[in-house]
């Protein structure tokens, strides 16, 4: 058996690849050497099936990147021009991955617009010869199968995905501020319907393969494999390619139809899209959809409707030719190269980069089962942390554990779990009044109430409990953390670690070391925050506690502050902004505490007191704002300084002190790279353009935000996907022009850091190169 | 999964008088009797013949046919009723009304209403569970005579209404007023109809037993052929069994208004090109498990009586074997469900000082092809053993000469409930004729949790 399948390896080099007869091949193999070189793509004969394997070297992905291309091609032709071969399949070698898109540094390295659409049109190319194959090609699909994956696997004849949990299709380029540049435009509406492919274009979502099953993106499915006489994924791999061979051959031989039955409201959808006044009302009412949550601000979405537009009214033709000049355009743009760069950005913080802690967390203990406790205990026990949440009060412990009953149950009515997955992972989460079980805790993560001699108290009471190894972590936003490690015995083990509210749904994480916390430590909360699912930054605290947080906080930072404020708890914003005051000065000055206070007197405390800024209201989920607000911020109102009021400059007051602030924290160390300051900005405040749907949860926050300024604000600013890239492509000068004149107006909180200064001065100086 | 040991009855304690009578057997293996434990035996069991759902018990209810299987073994082993300490019934799929069938079926057997009988449920080793729970009732003394069975009738089965109706209802029975009736039916919509049926599937994955064997049969890369093979082979070697009269524990049941059922009706041996032909049934359109590779659903039921070695001899009867050492292992639900008797027979082997080389008859519930040869594969795998079970080297493979020999649930039919009792009473008979002195017995079940093995000891009481 193994023997005969290293022959069939060995002879998807040969010249001749045809299994005559096992002296032969050894033959074959001797003479192929050149044909050895072949590194993404490489291919055996089975039968009269040839199965094409794609494996990028050195590299947990396969990307679609130029030599990755050409061998495609070679490898095509070859099987085109077989006598032997009459069908195809394509698969991954990797488990986890079919193809996860186009390379990226391809596309960033490309200088100009015909550059770029050159790539489009040649993968065009190669992908209509794939559609119009004579041989039928079946791809195979197991893992990831996003952008130009998908865009190939649909130029196939038929497909056939892995029901796994890793198993995703999707069009992400949109993401990227790009649009699929290989087809996908021309195919996807063909496929699944103008309204499903705009909508899979528009949004970049993943489509999970049962799903992607009724739409009619995948012909079958496949259910991965339990443990068997090999490891589970190899033998699914497996498994995978000897279905598929046998739905090749079944193509071959006519056996089987590549046409797929559609269901009434498909057919109904498809008659539909036959009338042009229908046509015509959908490109509206799309674009109208998308105008209203982008605001105009990114151009791709637009792009993409005028494509698929062009290609159904004018003929594929004329489809494909704007296809890749819009794809050009568009990668061209520096709302692509942000998005690109951020996206970057975001890998990177995906590592950890104190590598392996020297004892895996595997028992975890909260303390405060409040918003963020519970929140953090969602995110824990649903990737297998046994995990205690602790609270002071019985209702306190109760309504955690609710929360977090909450969240699972949530993802079972999107079918995300099954409800026996919640229970069991519901079962991973232990909720108690007392310090029970703590003598196990691997890591102690503290988030009761922001004030310091509590924290000392429970730091106190904890370290009597807890073994030798733990860390003590605390989730506090504003306090900092060497003043509560003041009190431990074992400084080296306390660190920071800042979540966001709400945090199941924000994916930043912000670590936060002090100068005695060991590395070991570090190393251990990086780790425990990546099996969280977080995008890290990790900040170092000075002598002098500024701190990183005053950019990602709600407190002084108007950016959805009325949502953040409402979720943390009004009291709690209050509390921090007091303690922020006290610690920075000046530099925070600005906002006006006295509106909290208000607030807090009159009982708005926010989500949990069911009023705040907005009112909420259990089962609802439309926010409306609260009436009584009115009167609070219209006696607060201050009286606006003519010279420096006007639209523009209200939006650049906030943009300019923002990057102002964030600039000073790379000067002062705070901060270790640029990149995790742009990535702290952008997923800290819950605007990931480049993850996860951008344009329901933009749109969803852009309607949500409280005042006009606002709203300006997260254009400017996320247009350009965080601080520090807006200052490399707005340039650095006119910054500092501006904050020179609000300087004059308003005072100290808004002079030019020396590092910004620097950059003004020095035209070249990049913070990305 | 359900697995049993039977063993000779040769070197029984010295202290038995009567084992010295056997004292010129042929093969001499040691015995499995341990110190201070009783010895347990098998007298007798029988089976109402296991009929395909649908036919003729299809106007019976589950109690209905435990009767006959209780009846049957009074009238075969004639025990006195009032000597029975405790009655214990296997069963799967509950009627409603007769929850615990053990006590319905015995009350209508005419047992004496001072026997105590409960009924239990463990898939498809409620049987095994019913003849363990009376092993370990005996084993500590509690009782000296247990009956014990297991009945399916899978013909029919409690379709509810749905959840929401079903609250509807019982709400409108606490409403007190017309108004708060009214009310309560104003909220009645027309999708409260639709009936919940119950499924063959896992609770915990909502995976159905023959989507889950396709998957199992997958994994260890058996191949359809294969599995026809094996079922051609099962149904084969019924068919030979039942036309040799060697199914001597099936008695006749005088259906009520119907015939008198004297036989199995599943056994169809087929042509490999026949079964060929079929259309796989979960797994469409490229699954390997098909309705002529798996077993099929079956009405049956089957009753044992169980003894403490002492009482059986006073009583003057010849037991037919020994239930010796049994084990219940579990595992995954959803990969390794049907696994279990890869698990479970090192174990009880181990347990009872045994090597597969000395069973003498394997008795392996066939729930499908795939599944049983998925077994061997895995029992067959150092890689397995050693990555799965924690072993250094493989199961090994039970010789296919000593396996199911006389059928197995592929062909002779599966009651759920009922199927443990017929896999010891096919390895107790089989060692009688064959002169075996070990048998061994396992079942997987779902849940994926019980894997059990019994060990039997085949006496030669017939002869003596």
């Amino acid at each position: 058996m193994v023997a005969c399948r290293a022959i069939g390896i060995l002879s998807r080099f040969s010249a001749f690849r045809i299994l005559r007869s096992r002296g032969y091949i050894c033959r074959n193999f001797t003479g192929s050497s050149a044909l050895l070189t072949r590194t993404h793509i490489n291919y055996g004969v089975k039968g009269d099936v040839a199965v094409v394997r794609i494996n990028s070297p050195n590299s947990k992905v396969n990307t679609l990147s130029k030599e990755l291309h050409s061998e495609f091609t070679e490898v095509m032709n070859e099987i085109w021009a077989s006598d032997q071969i009459r069908s195809a399949v394509l698969i991954s070698s990797k488990p986890g991955c079919f193809i996860a898109g186009a390379d990226i540094n391809m596309l960033s390295a490309c200088k100009t617009l015909q550059e770029v659409t050159q790539l489009s049109q040649e993968a065009q190319r190669i992908l209509e010869k794939l559609e119009k194959s004579p041989k039928p090609v079946v791809a195979a699909i197991n893992g990831s199968c996003l952008g130009g994956g998908l865009e190939l696997a649909i130029s196939c004849q038929y497909r056939i995905a892995t029901k796994d949990r890793k198993t995703v299709l999707g069009v992400p380029e949109v993401l990227l501020g790009a649009l699929p540049g290989a087809g996908g435009t021309q195919r996807l509406p063909k496929m699944v319907g103008v309204p499903a492919a705009l909508d899979m274009m528009l949004t970049g979502r993943n489509i999970r393969a049962d799903r992607a099953k009724k739409m009619g993106l995948v012909d079958q499915l496949v259910e991965p494999l339990g443990p068997g006489l090999k490891p589970p994924e190899e033998r699914t791999m497996e498994y995978l390619e000897e279905v598929a061979i046998t739905f090749a051959k079944g193509l071959a031989d006519k056996k089987i139809s590549p046409k797929r039955n559609k269901g009434l409201v498909e057919k109904l959808t498809a008659y539909a899209m036959t009338i042009p006044f229908v046509r015509q009302q959908v490109y509206k009412k799309v674009e109208e959809k998308v105008r209203k949550q982008t605001k105009g601000l990114y151009p791709a979405p637009l792009k993409i409707i005028d494509v698929v537009k062009t290609g159904i009214e004018q003929g594929s033709d004329a489809g494909y030719l704007s296809e890749s000049q819009k794809f050009g355009e568009l990668v061209m743009t520096k709302e692509s190269k942000a998005l690109m760069g951020l996206y970057h950005g975001q890998v990177l913080c995906k590592k950890n980069k104190f590598g392996a802690p020297q004892k895996d967390v595997k028992h975890l203990a909260i303390l405060g089962a409040g918003l963020m406790g519970a929140g953090i205990a969602q995110v824990s026990v649903d990737k297998g942390l046994k995990t205690i949440l602790k609270d002071a009060t019985l209702t306190g412990l109760d309504r955690g554990q609710q929360q977090v009953f909450k969240g699972l149950n949530d993802k079972v009515k999107k079918k995300a779990l099954t409800s026996f997955e919640r229970d069991s992972i519901f079962s991973n989460l232990t909720g108690q009044l007392d310090y029970q079980g703590f003598e196990k805790a691997d890591m102690v993560i503290e988030a009761v109430f922001e004030d310091l001699s509590l924290k000392h108290r429970v730091l106190k009471e904890v370290e009597a409990v807890i073994p030798d190894h733990c860390i003590f972590a605390s989730n506090t936003s504003a306090l900092p953390i060497s003043e509560i490690a003041a009190v431990s015995k074992r400084p080296e083990k306390v660190i920071g670690m800042h979540y966001f509210s709400p945090v199941d749904k924000m994916q930043l994480l912000e670590i936060i070391t002090t100068e005695k916390t060991s590395r070991d430590t570090s190393a251990s909360a990086v780790a425990v925050g990546l099996k969280q699912g977080k995008v890290i930054i990790v900040v170092k605290e000075g002598v002098d506690p500024k701190k990183l947080d005053s950019l990602t906080t709600s407190f002084g930072f108007p950016v959805g502050a009325a949502t953040l404020v409402d979720e943390v708890g009004v009291d709690v914003a209050k509390h921090v902004a007091e303690d922020l005051g006290k610690v920075f000065g000046e530099r925070f000055g600005g906002g006006n505490p006295e509106l909290l206070t208000q607030m807090v007197s009159k009982g708005f405390l926010g989500r949990k007191s069911g009023k705040g800024f907005y009112i909420y209201q259990e089962g609802v989920k439309r926010k409306d704002l609260n009436s009584d607000m009115d009167s609070i911020l219209a006696s607060l109102k201050l009286p606006p300084k003519s010279e420096v009021s006007s639209d523009e400059d209200i939006q650049f007051r906030l943009v300019t002190r923002f990057v102002n602030e964030a600039v000073m924290c790379l000067q002062e160390g705070i901060l270790a790279t640029p990149a995790e300051g742009d990535i702290g900005a952008v997923f800290g405040l819950g605007f990931p353009p480049c993850l996860g749907g951008w344009s329901r949860r933009l749109g969803k926050q852009l309607t949500l935000a409280w005042s006009p300024c606002c709203i300006s604000f997260n254009e400017l600013l996320f247009l350009y996907s965080g601080p520090f890239r807006f200052v490399d492509l707005y340039g650095a000068q006119t910054i500092v022009d501006r904050l020179k004149k609000y300087e004059a107006a308003y005072g100290k909180q808004f002079t030019p850091c020396q590092l910004l200064a620097d950059h003004a001065n020095s035209p070249n100086k990049k913070f990305y190169q | 999964m359900t697995t049993i040991l039977t063993c000779p009855f040769k070197k029984l304690p010295t202290t038995s008088k009567w084992a010295l009578r056997f004292a010129v057997q042929t093969k001499t293996k040691k015995t499995l009797a341990k110190p201070n434990i009783r010895n347990v035996v098998v007298v007798d069991g029988v089976r109402t013949p296991f009929l395909l759902s649908g036919t003729s018990y299809k106007d019976l209810m589950p109690h209905d046919l435990a009767r006959a299987a209780l009846t049957g073994l009074l009238h075969r082993t004639s025990v006195p009723k009032e000597v029975v300490d405790y009655i214990i019934f296997g069963t799967v799929i509950q009627e409603v009304k007769t929850s615990n069938v053990a006590r319905e079926a015995a009350l209508g057997a005419g047992f004496s209403d001072k026997t105590p009988a409960h009924t239990v449920t463990m898939a498809c080793i409620s049987a095994n569970q019913a003849m363990t729970t009376g092993v370990g009732l005996i084993a500590s003394g509690q009782c000296d005579v247990i009956v014990a069975g297991g009945v399916e009738l899978m013909s029919d089965i409690p379709i509810r209404h749905s959840r929401k109706m079903r609250k509807l209802m019982l709400d409108l029975n606490k409403a007190k007023s017309m108004g708060q009736r009214l009310s309560l039916i104003s909220k009645f919509r027309l999708n409260f109809l639709a009936p919940e049926l119950p499924a063959v599937a896992e609770f915990s994955t909502s995976e159905t037993m023959g989507h889950s064997a396709d998957r199992l049969a997958a994994a260890f890369a058996v191949s359809r052929l294969e599995q026809d093979e094996y079922a051609l082979r099962s149904h084969s070697l019924a068919k030979k069994a039942q036309d040799e009269g060697l199914l001597s524990d099936v008695v006749p049941f005088r259906v009520p208004g119907k015939d008198t059922v004297t036989k199995d009706n599943g056994i169809r041996p087929s042509s490999l090109e026949q079964m060929a032909k079929l259309k796989p049934a979960f797994i469409k359109p490229y699954g390997t498990v098909t309705a002529a590779n798996s077993s099929f659903l079956t009405d049956g039921a089957s009753a044992m009586l169980i003894m403490a070695e002492e009482k059986a001899l006073a009583m003057g009867y010849k037991p037919k074997a020994y239930l010796r050492d049994f084990m219940y292992v579990s595992q995954d639900p959803k990969d390794q469900l049907l696994l279990g008797p890869t698990y479970a027979t090192p174990k009880v082997l181990e347990k009872a000082g045994l090597t597969m080389n000395d069973i003498d008859a394997f008795e392996f519930h066939e729930a499908f092809s795939g599944q049983i040869l998925a077994n061997f594969k895995a029992m067959d795998s150092d890689w397995f053993a050693e990555n799965y079970m924690g072993r250094k080297t493989k199961v090994g493979l039970p010789p296919l000469e000593k396996f199911n020999n006389w059928g197995g649930s592929l062909s002779l039919g599966h009651p759920f409930g009922a199927t443990g009792c017929r896999l010891v009473m096919a390895a107790a008979n089989r060692l009688r004729k064959e002169g075996g002195q070990y048998g061994l017995v396992a079942a997987c079940a779902a849940g994926g949790q019980p894997s059990m093995v019994v060990c039997a000891y085949n006496s030669s009481y017939s002869g003596g």
